[in-house]
């Protein structure tokens, strides 16, 4: 789907009991223990050079967005310090920049028109479904579950040409069965994320869902709850943090996204990463532009990253807490 | 439906979040209040039982503006399922409250993906516009034609090099900083690729690949580091068959980090027991990885090694965004798109098809051990 995805695999009772051991000790070395220095010097030096490798192409492009033109097309960014200079032109230069229909700084506007209805949406119905995986039992439930887990594997591609077919001509099979909502703002691309979030979303939630004490339930029902109070008082409140969780996970592939944007959401509809990769294809040397879009484009999900870390780890190893 | 989209992307985009979301939540609010009165006895409730079972599925196709006997046809499926509940096991309403909570998910994922994914498969036995069948034409295109060849083998090769890469990068990274001071920030700067978008992420690399020519001052990371080495400077994205590996490079980066925090759970998770009977036995720092910590954390290699198996095979955005598929390193994800931009309906497909088919084992391996695990608890 995107580049980053949790644990969405099953696996055994024995590697989940070492994640989860090992996910509280990440959690309680936080709070302050005894730490030892790196395991040798070698290690040392090895853990470095990756740290710095790792780091360092993201550094150059984040010096050279706030380098003048003439100096990011004639000098290195290691440069920078000897060829001093530095300028914030890049920036507006970079937001006026685009195609006919739509600038940098519409784009970023229509990233976020997208994402946010994208992830509430899909969040809201695979919690309802998750619900009632792990809540209700009727027959079959262990079938159907497993085959909406084994959908999430089916590679979008699979579904891209039929689906852009449904919605333009309402056809299924070729036979129209409804009228077609056409290239109408932002529907396209707001149920196609919504429909390809389905799978992943309902597995990792019913991990979560799942996990709330049976007695708890069994409590309210006594109290002559139903699945609906139950729902809303019970699940929606104890599950917020595994919700924030999956959340961000979700806010991330759609914000990063650039197939199904380039698929669903054509003309001035295109998020920011469609105008970047369309930039990087038509002014492939207009570092300038090119060093402070693409830095407009990752700092949201960067912030939100930074911000939300903690969930972030949690949600990596969502698939190891409950099978 | 395809009114109110209209009206509503006439609106600024800003607007539309409030009011979408807004329309969504009461419709979540009105299936969570039914969920709630639906198993009440009464005739009431039965009355609105009914009426929801008649007219919900009838309202849904007439908001997708679909034809009239269809509209029909949904109201009296929707009557049989209101008779269907009274008479359930679990007493009237169960089924109801049941249909409720799932029939919007597994709606959306039998049009939107099950239904599709048949469809394709059929389109990539016929020919571009779906008009006419052709058997195995198409895949007979693929696989015969030096370029289709071509595409296939890049796929392996991703497939190959970047989760064996990213997860041992990502293995031998936790280790050496497991419980080290200031852990967490050397933790930070693998893992930040992470939330940068593969798009981000190939511009970032382009700049780093950029080569201008020999003699002149080199402006990106790469070819300068070569060129002060005493090499000359290489246009990296062009170079066959070797620029496939630089465009992997990318996805390691960005999956290393992935692997990094699963494999440094795992790695605390091993016991010290374990760890401290080693030490006791003499052994070394190497062995101890080798012998104890690594079989310790096999389940997590493993689930890392598919995970990243499968993205690896998916990868799209980077390919597109570095080169478009340009100078033999096109992929069947990327070529997937190119033929649907060229009209090439079948081909498109039958890309599809093939990537669907190499993901497979994967998903046969993942069902069976999810089957597996929910039969012994």
């Amino acid at each position: 789907m995107s580049n980053v995805a949790p644990i969405d695999l099953p696996i055994d009772e024995d590697t989940r009991q070492d994640l989860r051991r090992g996910e509280r000790k990440i959690e309680r070395t936080v709070a302050g223990r005894t730490k030892k220095r790196l395991t040798s010097r070698g290690a040392t030096l090895a853990a470095l050079v990756i740290a710095v490798l790792w780091t360092l192409p993201t550094f150059g492009l984040f010096i050279s967005s706030f380098r003048p033109r003439e100096l990011i097309q004639t000098t290195g960014w290691w440069t920078a310090f000897s060829n001093w200079g530095w300028t914030l032109d890049n920036y507006a230069e970079a937001l006026q920049a685009g195609n006919s229909q739509l600038n940098m700084a519409g784009a970023f506007v229509n990233s976020i028109a997208i994402t946010l209805p994208a992830t509430i949406i899909p969040i809201s119905i695979a919690l309802l479904a998750a619900y009632a995986f792990a809540w209700m039992d009727f027959r079959g439930k262990n079938m159907l579950f497993i085959m909406v887990f084994a959908l999430q594997i089916v590679p979008i591609q699979m579904a891209l040409i039929p689906l852009l077919q449904l919605f333009s001509n309402g056809t299924l099979f070729g036979f129209p069965v409804i009228e077609g909502i056409g290239q109408a703002g932002y529907a396209q691309v707001w149920i196609a994320h919504t429909i390809f979030a389905m799978p992943l979303t309902i597995f990792l939630l019913h991990n979560f869902v799942s996990e709330i004490p049976g007695e708890v339930i069994e409590a309210a029902r006594v109290d002559g709850a139903g699945h609906g109070q139950i729902f809303f008082r019970i699940i929606l409140p104890l599950t917020m943090p595994a919700i924030a969780s999956v959340a961000i996970f979700q806010f991330l592939w759609v914000w990063n996204d650039l197939l199904v944007a380039l698929i669903f959401a054509d003309g001035n509809v295109g998020p920011i990463t469609k105008l970047l990769a369309e930039m990087t294809g038509s002014r492939g040397q207009d570092w300038h532009l090119l060093t402070a879009g693409a830095f407009i484009a990752i700092i949201v999900p960067l912030v939100v990253f930074l911000a939300l870390q903690r969930y972030f780890v949690r949600g990596l190893l969502a698939g190891s807490t409950k099978g | 439906m395809s009114a109110f989209f209209q009206w509503l992307s006439n609106l600024t985009p800003l607007l539309q979040i409030p009011i979408i979301i807004g329309v969504f939540v009461a419709v979540v609010g009105l299936i969570l209040f039914l969920v709630e009165i639906a198993p009440r006895r009464g005739r009431v409730y039965t009355i609105i039982r009914l009426a929801v079972c008649v007219a919900a599925p009838a309202l849904i196709l007439l908001v997708l503006e679909s034809w009239i006997e269809a509209v029909i046809a949904a109201a009296v499926l929707g009557l049989l399922f209101f008779f269907l509940d009274m008479r359930s096991k679990e007493g009237a309403g169960s089924l109801f409250v049941l249909v409720a909570f799932l029939a919007p998910a597994l709606l959306l994922v039998l049009v939107g993906l099950i239904i599709p994914a048949i469809q394709t498969t059929g389109q990539a036995f016929m020919n571009r516009n779906t008009t006419e069948f052709v058997g195995l034409d198409n895949f007979a295109w693929i696989f015969t034609q030096p370029q289709g060849l071509r595409v296939v083998l890049n796929t392996i090769v991703w497939v190959v090099i970047a989760p064996v890469v990213s997860t041992v990068a990502g293995l031998a990274y936790a280790y050496f900083i497991d419980k080290t001071r200031g852990e967490k920030y050397y933790k930070i700067l693998v893992f930040l690729p992470m939330a940068i978008s593969f798009v981000g992420a190939s511009i970032i690399w382009r700049f780093v690949y950029t080569a201008r020519p020999a003699g002149q001052e080199q402006i990106g990371l790469a070819n300068q580091v070569i060129v002060w080495l005493g090499g000359e400077p290489v246009n990296f994205l062009a170079v066959q068959p070797w620029n496939t590996l630089f465009l992997i490079v990318v996805l390691i980066w960005v999956q290393t980090g992935f692997a990094m925090v699963i494999l440094s759970a795992a790695i605390k998770g091993v016991p010290t027991e374990q760890i401290e009977a080693a030490e006791l036995d003499g052994t070394n720092g190497w062995q101890r990885f080798i012998n104890v910590i690594v079989p310790g954390i096999r389940g997590s290699l493993i689930v890392v090694l598919t995970t990243i198996s499968i993205a690896s095979l998916k990868v799209f955005d980077i390919v597109r965004t570095m080169t478009a598929g340009a100078n033999n390193t096109s992929v069947i994800a990327n070529e997937m798109y190119t033929q649907l931009r060229s009209f090439e309906g079948g081909r498109s497909a039958a890309f599809a098809v093939v990537l669907f088919v190499l993901v497979l084992p994967l998903v046969i391996y993942n069902a069976v051990q999810l089957k597996k695990q929910r039969e012994i608890r």
